[in-house]
């Protein structure tokens, strides 16, 4: 390791946010830091990450969602002081790095598949309980 | 009042990323400056005939310095471990009193945080670069017909008046690999520990190469 990774590593190290395992194509919530005068408050932006640009501490995230029928995509600096919490909250089933074909799609086709397993255990954490028994779930998975 | 006249030599490792409590984000290039070596203090009332520092930073073996360069080292105790990086820095009179042979300076003796300073590397060299890389011409239209035209440089003069080709018209050439100098880059950050700087935006040279970090000229 060379020096400048060094200090790249300890950039790192020394935020006092945890790094959250995201990935392309999950649905997350990023509560932003906004300031307003001398007030701030919390804002969330929910969306689908669609393109993560790695490079340690200068890794940048994309979140696009639909806003009031209008594509919006945000760009994210992954370490940014202003991003108080990242929640993952669906993980979905997708085959590239890079989810820029969803740019030209909207509605139904826009969906992604998702990847039940994660889902629940998601739900798990939150403490729902499932709906659903195992069988039924296997059954809804096939159709 | 200007800044004092002073510098550093270093070697320049590569940029990165800070941010402001805000959340701005700062593009830092970060600089190895220091431990540097007085290897000579020329004065102004000397034989030299002006205020400046001879430093050493770096090291290389001992057997890649010649005979002349070993002697000088001698004197700062620098013989068996040579600097790779030898270079003058001009400073005032005070420094120059205040400074001898074999001193070693680091980089919280010179900076601090909130400084400008200049920074003067040799920047990557682009070989032989037409004139839309090199002067940033427009090149030629795209179609209509244009043919085996498309990054020229268009007309380099006129006719027979005057007759010749202005001297200085920007043609292609060499390009790059030159003595280049960025000047009021602001230092964000000064890690003492390890002498390094973090300066805001970028600095000439490719990383790995030897840079002269000195306070800025035109601020202070």
């Amino acid at each position: 390791m060379n020096l400048l990774q060094t200090i790249e590593a300890e950039i790192i190290s020394a935020r006092e946010r945890e790094a959250v395992d995201m990935r392309p194509g999950d649905t997350v919530r990023v509560h932003v830091k906004i300031v307003e005068g001398d007030k701030s408050r919390i804002q969330v932006f929910e969306g689908t990450v669609i393109r993560i640009k790695r490079g340690g501490p200068r890794t940048t995230f994309t979140v696009r969602k639909i806003s009031g029928g209008v594509g919006v995509e945000r760009v994210f600096p992954a370490g940014s002081p202003n991003i108080s919490r990242i929640e993952v909250t669906a993980r979905h089933k997708v085959r590239r790095a890079k989810l820029h074909f969803l740019r030209g799609r909207r509605g139904k086709a826009a969906r992604l598949k998702p990847i039940r397993e994660f889902n629940r255990r998601a739900e798990g954490k939150k403490k729902r309980s499932r709906r659903r028994g195992r069988k039924r779930n296997k059954a809804t998975a096939e159709s | 009042m200007a800044n004092e006249s002073m510098g550093l030599l270093g070697r320049k490792l590569g940029m990165t990323q800070l941010f402001e409590d805000d959340g701005t984000v700062v593009p830092v290039t970060v600089v190895e400056a220091g431990p540097c070596t007085v290897l000579q203090v020329k004065s102004d009332e000397g034989k030299d005939g002006y205020n400046a520092l001879l430093l050493g930073f770096g090291s290389q073996k001992k057997q890649r310095v010649n005979k002349a360069a070993t002697g000088q080292l001698k004197a700062a105790g620098r013989q068996d471990t040579p600097p790779s990086n030898r270079g003058e820095i001009r400073v005032d009179a005070a420094r120059v009193s205040a400074s001898s042979v074999g001193d070693t300076l680091t980089a919280a003796d010179v900076f601090s945080a909130g400084d400008y300073v200049d920074v003067v590397g040799t920047s990557k060299g682009r070989g032989f670069a037409g004139v839309m890389k090199r002067y940033n011409f427009a090149g030629f239209i795209r179609s209509h017909g244009t043919h085996e035209f498309f990054r020229h440089g268009g007309s380099i003069g006129t006719r027979l008046t005057p007759g010749h080709v202005l001297k200085g018209k920007k043609m292609p050439g060499h390009m790059g690999a030159a003595r280049t100098t960025v000047q009021n880059l602001k230092l964000v950050k000064v890690d003492a520990e390890r002498n390094l700087l973090f300066l805001r935006g970028g600095v000439p040279g490719p990383n790995g190469g030897n840079v002269t970090v000195r306070k800025a000229i035109k601020k202070g």
